[in-house]
């Protein structure tokens, strides 16, 4: 089969490797009929990711039809279609039971690699890099996909592929770090970066009660995305001091909760974001974190700093002071998706969201290469790419 | 949490510890050497063996060369051999873990070095087979000589098996019976002799992450269903 290879920072490849096999007993083999790149896979795209290896399958957001299972996999049948959540979950442990399904004990072989970063494990991801378990990942005509009764999510004939395969991950990950956001009606809230998750950040305020969303970027067509599809007042942090702006938007006492969509590799135009790519780029410091110093000292008193944005190592420079100083409560974490599919699948039916709008490139699997370096440089007004890898021709 | 308690001839260090010894050991020669006097000199030769073990991870020889005791209560005895202490939270009820552990034949099923574990009849003793990396293998007779229902069991090997080894497997009731605590306590025999090279090659360099990871397959299967794995990443076939 074909699959996208990570080979180094800056080099992907499509390649010819053999077709992934059953090898516990509730797997499945999903053939993949449509797959996207995610912004954290431009995370790994420009060498931030540790304990990745030559060779390695990339891509975590993808869905197709099954067309193998396991002798122990009951739920699933041959020719299910199905989205694919992009955090690995048992169903059983401690963790899934509470509905923490991010954090699952079971999944991740190699989670001692994880407990000596921090402390203990989360759950494995499909083409995370090892820490995060080794497995292959989506990007790929077949991908072996571990506990298929637990994760898989069957979707009607009645829905596109491109309306449903954003349940894998940015979808719920947006949603979460709204529903971290504990709005209440009336609320204003305020994201930065208007990627993916942030485009689905925003609509979610809206889904579950905001009055309004401010959204801050620097790129037109994400800031216009924002504005037409989100219905968010804009900012455009480059030509605007956002502190000021969010004030005169709210009255002068803040939004009441921030959301930080951009995560360990943010982009800024003051003091601190410069610092910021100085000490990464001599190795002094893993995470550029301009965005979330920015939320928090924007948020107002007793509000909330929800965090979708991914982050790997130790901050520097982290206002703790000011987080404690307005009584801030902090959210974050990888995305229990399993609580979500189901619930997010259902408002797509009902037609309340419909999230094949992020879409802005439809290419096959073979431009890959070409993509990551498109999406990463935001050149062609991309915001979301979408691979077809069983269109060869 | 995991830790090996260090008695005073652990065969391994981690990182630290080597780092911590060579750093102690540079500045006690330092210090010593400074001194020009018999108390710097002292000092100085206490330096040589720590810096020996900080670089290699062990004492030398001349420090360790002693007899290996056949009787495996003498060679664990007090703050003799290696210990590991490990602990893991399985969520099942503890009549299940329990079961689960007490059937010996089970043990091979996440304890990564061993091959096999056959029980004789009376229940007591079983006959343990160990595989360590480049086929080595060691057996030993070990026998029950602690065992309350649904509680602990300890074994220990009998006098004469190449393997002078005891153990101990503590289980608790955990979150109003939900769950299990397991706690493990293993001692090997220290290093010294035929007996503990054979221990530490079957055994592992890391004992104490050995046996994590052991726990954590005990988790896995009872809870899971099963234990986690990835296949080896294949060649570029075109």
């Amino acid at each position: 089969m074909k699959a996208v290879r990570y080979y180094g920072k800056e080099d992907v490849r499509v390649e010819t490797v053999p077709d992934p096999e059953i090898l516990n007993p509730h797997d499945a083999i999903v053939k993949v009929t449509a797959t996207a790149i995610c912004g954290s896979d431009l995370h790994i795209y420009d060498g931030y990711i540790p304990t990745m290896e030559q060779g390695d399958i990339l891509g975590h957001e993808f869905m197709g039809e099954v067309v193998e299972v396991g002798r122990d996999t009951k739920r699933l049948k041959i020719g299910d279609r199905v989205v694919v959540p992009f955090t690995i979950a048992c169903g059983q442990c401690f963790f899934c039971k509470e509905g923490l399904w991010s954090l699952c004990d079971n999944s991740n072989p190699n989670a001692w690699m994880l407990e000596k970063l921090y402390g203990y494990s989360g759950s494995a991801l499909f083409g995370y890099s090892h820490m995060y378990g080794g497995y292959p990942g989506g990007q790929a005509q077949f991908v072996r996909v571990p506990f298929a009764d637990v994760g898989p999510l069957k979707v009607p004939d009645s829905l596109s592929d491109e309306q449903v395969l954003f349940l894998s991950d940015i979808f719920p990950t947006g949603y979460m770090a709204a529903e971290n956001c504990n709005i209440k009606p009336g609320d204003t809230v305020a994201v930065w970066g208007c990627g993916p998750v942030g485009q689905f950040a925003i609509k979610s305020a809206y889904l579950l009660g905001a009055d309004r969303v401010i959204a801050i970027d620097r790129f037109p067509e994400r800031l216009a995305l924002a504005a037409s599809e989100g219905k968010a007042d804009v900012i455009d942090y480059t030509t605007t001091d956002v502190y000021d702006e969010i004030r005169s938007k709210t009255g002068g006492q803040g939004p009441d909760a921030c959301i930080d969509a951009v995560g360990l590799e943010a982009h800024g135009t003051t003091l601190d974001a410069w610092y910021d790519r100085v000490k990464t780029s001599m190795y002094m410091a893993t995470d550029r974190a301009h965005a979330l110093r920015q939320a928090i000292g924007v948020c107002r008193k007793g509000g909330t700093v929800s965090i979708p944005g991914v982050y790997g190592g130790w901050l520097d420079k982290f206002p703790l002071g000011p987080a404690f100083g307005k009584g801030l409560t902090l959210k974050m974490g990888q995305t229990h998706m399993h609580r979500y599919l189901g619930p997010l699948l259902e408002r797509v039916e009902r037609g309340e969201i419909d999230p094949s709008f992020i879409i802005t490139h439809r290419v096959r699997l073979d431009e890959a290469p070409a993509m990551y370096r498109t999406f990463r440089d935001k050149q062609d007004s991309c915001i979301k790419v979408v691979m077809r890898p069983q269109e060869t021709t | 949490m995991a830790h090996v308690i260090n008695r005073d001839l652990d065969p391994s260090l981690s990182d630290i510890e080597s780092w911590t010894a060579i750093g102690g050991a540079a500045a006690l020669l330092l210090l010593g050497l400074t001194r020009r006097n018999a108390q710097g000199l002292a000092l100085s030769a206490v330096a040589v063996p720590l810096m020996y073990r900080g670089l290699t991870g062990e004492w030398p020889g001349v420090l360790t060369r002693y007899l290996p005791s056949d009787d495996t209560r003498e060679a664990l005895s007090g703050d003799r051999g290696m210990h590991v202490l490990e602990s893991v939270q399985v969520q099942k009820p503890l009549a299940e873990v329990y079961a689960y552990w007490r059937q010996l034949e089970n043990l091979p099923r996440f304890m990564a070095h061993l091959e096999r574990v056959v029980q004789y009849d009376d229940c007591a003793l079983s006959r343990w087979v160990a595989r360590g990396p480049g086929g080595l293998r060691v057996e030993w007779d070990a026998q029950i000589i602690n065992e309350i229902e649904n509680q602990v069991i300890g074994w220990e090997s009998l006098p004469g098996s190449d393997v002078v080894t005891a153990g101990s497997v503590n289980f608790d009731s955990a979150r109003n019976g939900r769950a299990t605590n397991v706690t493990l306590h293993m001692r090997f025999e220290p290093p010294g002799g035929r007996a503990g090279e054979v221990v530490a090659a079957v055994f592992g360099r890391r004992p104490a992450q050995d046996v994590r990871e052991d726990l954590r397959r005990l988790k896995q299967l009872l809870e899971a269903g099963e234990v986690p794995q990835v296949v080896q990443r294949s060649e570029v076939m075109a």
